[in-house]
């Protein structure tokens, strides 16, 4: 027997409270129909006796006390899924909106998704070369990581997450079976024609899997969207076998729909106005990243997150830090000079760097020249906060020499042409390059034979122009 | 028909009752039809309150709820060391085979293994006095670790029946004894124990000797004593995880206990992965004969992650009980006080400082009061000592957690977000962090190493404080206009932090040094500081000491000189003292 309920008893926000429910079940999804024919799709938030509150995807507006009829569908959220989702475009909440009609399922799955079993993880290992200097060698993107960017707005992580889609290549060659699933929340729409056109561009948008929640969407649909998208994506990855890229843009935008969402229901803030169970939440999203025993597949993410004022403690860069495999943070002081990509390399990292680099991954020498690159650098800060009390002049020689290592260092290795690829070999020895650019007896985090083979003790290769040599086929290129 | 107990609301994680009078405050129930695990954490006469340990997604109002009359408990037995358990102790391995990659909800696999046999040796016989916490019988649980079955605390009397030495299921009876009112026990290779109570020991023990870790900045800056409290702040990034792995792999307890509370669920496949591999020096088995994993990710159900610290306190107590030195590892304590406040939220209480619940400070040192060194009911020593790792928001060591761990722990190793950023890891600053154990464990210390051992400690700390000083001059001006005898301190302080308080967790023979080669290090950078500081009183100036090497050398001892030849610290010195006698010589 289907029950039609009518009217709703409440609204607030984005919810309705319904009474006089009976047989409700915790995250039910639940169709509304209004009087004027639309339909309305919602989910069970919370229960108590018979009184039920629904959280509506597409908004109350226009609803009343009385034009409404509520009927449970018994059976949670759920996502149709079949290979054929590749190179589709679906909205926030995993409805197709390309006008090529529904998806025929293979497979419906919920898209809350359950947690994988730690033991059944397959520790990630296999390095993804990106052709970005600052990434490969400093904070190299492992397959089945969470890697996400840190940005501010204004700043290029677009351009930065398309070249790392396009330039992106797995160290052991199987290009055949990658896909990547785009998330976009609550983005501008420009921001998400500018993916699509540079997916088309690169030829890979037959591989792309679209949600499209933008600015002006509905904010439930956006809380769904990363979850339809996770859920696509180890479709793809664990039952396809297929390597899978993550993007989700804007993460920030995510959790100001919870927050919107959370307040509306009335819940106790913490931190800004978030919901105490923010980190819970995020993890449940990002968590979802990983390989498995017993499938050739893997989920890699990178989501891309504005950090509103810049501040990198904000809540949501902070939790997201605590719970990612670490992270690319965008400066904007190296964005105002100029730089591509502005990655600020000493707040940046990737836990899962150190076992899948060095001999038999890339090279022998990448752990010693990465930990020396991120030492010597620090360094420069230091020279620098000095040179701005007491003038760059008045510096110790040993410090001149590092205001000139930084430098070069941000002009050559961090600064590079949004087309340009560059193998680990290039950039490693960039690296050492212009650490030969110090005296040799401030390199304290490698071992002598290792300065012994790629210090470089010949002054005349190590000129500006040099450097400078070295990137100006490139620039050409742009 | 008896009135079932049903659900009335659901929100989230937290499930209500209406109406009842069935439960118990902290009772374990089970939930609707697919029985998912909860405990009940709040009643009045309306409503009784229940957090679910699952996802609570598809319950309905009119679920029926189970009491189990008991408490939260964790089953204890041989089988626990070498596995991997979640926040309840579902062993995982077990969960992979029932339920595959994905854990589905309501898994009910015994916590150990009931099938498998144990080659028990019995230690009593027929007519034996037994009181509560003393061994009965024994069986090699892994190839390092006997595990000593213990008489429940509670329970004690004659023994009345005895099995012979053979092998036995976990539920079999092997001892019987009767107590003073004629009741018989049956006493089995397991029991069971509320994971929110403290096992009861002898009497506690002062905290006398130091849990040795291999790291220098812990070992000679700021030790911790075995059965002590230490806690671990860092932004994200600073190493906190890496830390707790490092002390799991190289301190010197029998067993570990490591907890992955509302962690990464790749980190915890690392130390699966890691420790497997890994081979303990001390005993040549791999590290996962003396380790328990407690795995609850950040994406497993939030109410689980707040008993995984008692989970794994109760296993770590229950090997204390057995005589055994226990160090529990839990990663991170801020996910647990997380969990608090989330569950908390969802009951409505009223919030204290940034929503965290009121009750979080008595929580806190509730945990943290479990640690000690203990005489045991068994009549051995045993301790259990805790080091946890706090993630304070925002790297503000301000907030609630951090500074309520701060009174409870006696031990804070402050990571250092500018040092991680200059990759100087372990990333605890020298400045900032503190051990109270220092004088508890001075005369341990003075015993096996010397007086010279504190005396080197305390220079190289004053060095390191007076170089802080001189910074905050040389921010302002620059070193070039300090006299030669501060720059040298600046020099020396150098090759402490690089040469001394840097550890290379990836070098073989770094990554753990015995505290004979800590001390040696030290004496090496104060026999160069000294003879430097001679040389400069000469009017030599520091120019021509810089130019000898010598400094590089201490910075690159750890590397050049194995852990095995401390003999080679003597040549060091002497080829410093040849070095320096050249210049003096010239001048």
């Amino acid at each position: 027997m289907i029950l039609d309920y009518v009217g709703v008893k409440e609204i607030n926000g984005s919810l309705i409270v319904l009474d006089g429910v009976k047989g409700a079940s915790f995250e039910e999804m639940v169709d509304i129909r209004l009087d004027n024919g639309s339909v309305r799709h919602g989910r069970i938030v919370q229960i108590e006796g018979e009184r039920v509150v629904v959280q509506v995807f597409e908004g109350t507006k226009s609803i009343s006390l009385d034009n409404t009829r509520t009927r449970l569908k018994a059976r949670p959220m759920e996502l149709t899924l079949s290979p054929e989702i590749m190179g589709r475009i679906f909205n926030g909440a995993g409805a197709p909106v390309d006008g090529l009609g529904e998806v025929y399922p293979v497979k419906r799955a919920n898209v809350n998704g359950t947690p994988m079993n730690p033991v059944s993880r397959v520790y990630p290992r296999n390095y993804i070369n990106t052709g970005i200097s600052t990434i490969d060698t400093l904070m190299t993107l492992i397959r089945g990581q969470k890697l996400p960017i840190f940005s501010g707005s204004g700043m290029k992580h677009n351009e930065l997450a398309v070249q790392i889609v396009r330039q992106a290549k797995i160290a052991d060659g199987e290009d055949n079976k990658f896909g990547i699933v785009f998330a976009a929340m609550g983005v501008k729409n420009d921001v998400a024609d500018y993916f699509r056109r540079s997916f088309d561009e690169s030829g890979v948008l037959s591989r792309v899997v679209m949600f499209l929640n933008l600015a002006n969407d509905p904010i439930i649909e956006r809380t769904l969207t990363p979850r339809c998208a996770l859920t696509a994506a180890e479709y793809l990855a664990f039952e396809c076998n297929m390597h899978v890229l993550v993007i989700m843009t804007d993460m920030t935008s995510y959790a100001e729909a919870l927050r919107e969402f959370s307040s509306s229901k009335g819940e106790i803030p913490g931190r800004k106005g978030f919901p105490g169970y923010l980190y819970s939440d995020l993890a449940s999203l990002y968590e979802r990243a990983g390989m498995i025993k017993g499938s050739k597949g893997s989920v890699t993410q990178i989501p891309i997150l504005t950090m509103p004022n810049d501040d990198i403690t904000h809540p949501v860069p902070d939790l997201t830090g605590y719970i990612t495999e670490g992270q690319i943070v965008l400066d904007r002081a190296l964005e105002g000079a100029g730089y591509y990509p502005p990655v600020s390399v000493l707040p940046s990292l990737s836990r899962l760097m150190k076992d899948g680099i060095g001999k038999g991954y890339t090279r022998a020498d990448h752990q010693p020249l990465a930990n020396q690159l991120f030492a010597s650098y620090a360094r420069v800060q230091d020279a620098r906060s000095l040179a701005s009390v007491i003038g760059e002049e008045e510096l110790s020689p040993v410090d001149k020499r590092y205001m000139q290592f930084g430098k070069l260092f941000e002009q050559f290795f961090v600064n590079q042409g949004f087309n340009e690829n560059r193998t680990i070999e290039q950039s490693l020895d960039l690296g050492w390059k212009l650490l030969s650019t110090l005296p040799r007896t401030e390199l304290d985090r490698v071992d002598d034979a290792l300065l012994d083979e790629f210090y470089i003790t010949n002054p005349d290769a190590l000129t500006f122009s040099s450097f400078a040599g070295h990137t100006d086929d490139e620039e050409e290129e742009e | 028909m008896a009135e079932k107990d049903v659900i009335y609301g659901i929100n989230g994680p937290v499930v209500t009752i209406r109406d009842t009078r069935t439960f118990s405050m902290m009772e374990m129930v089970y939930v609707g039809d697919a029985r998912l695990v909860g405990e009940v954490i709040g009643i009045n006469d309306q409503l009784t309150t229940i957090q679910v340990y699952e996802e609570t997604t598809g319950l309905k109002p009119g679920d029926p709820v189970f009491g189990t009359g008991a408490p939260m408990n964790v089953l204890l037995g041989p089988g626990i060391i070498d596995n991997i358990f979640d926040g309840i102790e579902r062993p995982l391995k077990a969960i992979e085979e029932t339920s595959g990659s994905f854990i589905s909800r309501g898994a009910a696999v015994s916590a150990l293994d009931t099938e498998k046999y144990w080659d028990v040796t019995i230690k009593v016989k027929a007519g034996d006095v037994l009181e509560g916490g003393q061994i009965y019988a024994v069986c090699p649980e892994t190839a390092i670790i006997e595990h000593r079955f213990l008489v429940p605390p509670q329970i004690s009397g004659k023994v009345v029946s005895v099995k012979k030495n053979g092998k036995y299921r976990l539920h079999d009876t092997i001892v019987t004894i009767k107590d003073d009112s004629g009741e018989e026990h049956a006493l089995t290779l397991c029991q069971q124990w509320p994971i929110r109570s403290a096992r009861p020991c002898k009497n506690r023990l002062p905290a006398t000797v130091p849990l040795i870790t291999g790291q220098r900045v812990i070992d000679t800056m700021f030790p911790i004593s075995k059965g002590g409290t230490a806690a671990i702040p860092g932004g994200f990034g600073t190493g906190k995880t890496m830390t707790q792995h490092q002390l799991a792999k190289w301190c010197d307890a029998d067993i570990i206990v490591y907890v992955g509370c509302g962690e990464r669920g790749n980190e915890m496949s690392q130390v699966l992965d890691e420790f497997s591999e890994l081979i303990d020096p001390k005993s040549g088995r791999p590290m996962t004969d003396r380790t328990v994993l407690i795995a609850n990710t950040s994406n497993m159900p939030v109410a689980a992650r707040e008993a995984s610290i008692y989970t794994g306190l109760t296993l770590a107590e229950y090997y204390r009980d057995m005589g055994y030195h226990v160090a529990i590892m839990a990663d991170s304590t801020s996910r647990w006080a997380e969990a608090l406040r989330e569950i908390s939220g969802r009951l409505e209480e009223m919030p204290a400082e940034e929503g965290f619940p009121a009750y979080l400070p008595s929580r806190l040192s509730e945990f943290y009061e479990r640690a000690g060194r203990v005489d045991t009911l068994s009549g051995g020593e045993g301790s259990v000592t805790i080091i946890g790792a706090v993630s304070p928001q925002g790297s503000d060591f301000s907030e609630p957690v951090t500074q309520n761990t701060k009174r409870f722990t006696r031990c804070f190793w402050a990571l250092d977000k500018s040092l991680a950023y200059a990759r100087h890891y372990p990333a605890i600053h020298w400045l900032n962090s503190y051990s109270e154990y220092f004088t508890d464990l001075d005369p341990w210390f003075r015993e096996h190493f010397g007086d010279e051992f504190i005396r080197y400690r305390n220079r190289i700390t004053s060095l390191l404080h007076e170089e802080s000083a001189l910074m905050e001059i040389v921010k302002l001006i620059g070193s070039d206009v300090l006299p030669d005898d501060q720059k040298l301190v600046i020099e020396i302080a150098k090759a402490i932090r690089v040469g001394f308080l840097q550890q290379n967790a990836f070098h073989a023979d770094d990554t753990f040094v015995p505290l004979e080669k800590q001390k040696l290090m030290m004496k090496a950078i104060l026999h160069l500081y000294d003879k430097s500081k001679r040389i400069i009183a000469a009017a030599i100036p520091i120019s021509r000491i810089m130019e000898l090497g010598l400094f590089e050398k201490l910075a690159k001892m750890k590397y050049d000189i194995p852990n095995s030849k401390p003999e080679m610290f003597d040549e060091l010195m002497a080829e410093m003292d040849r070095a320096l006698a050249g210049i003096s010589a010239d001048a």
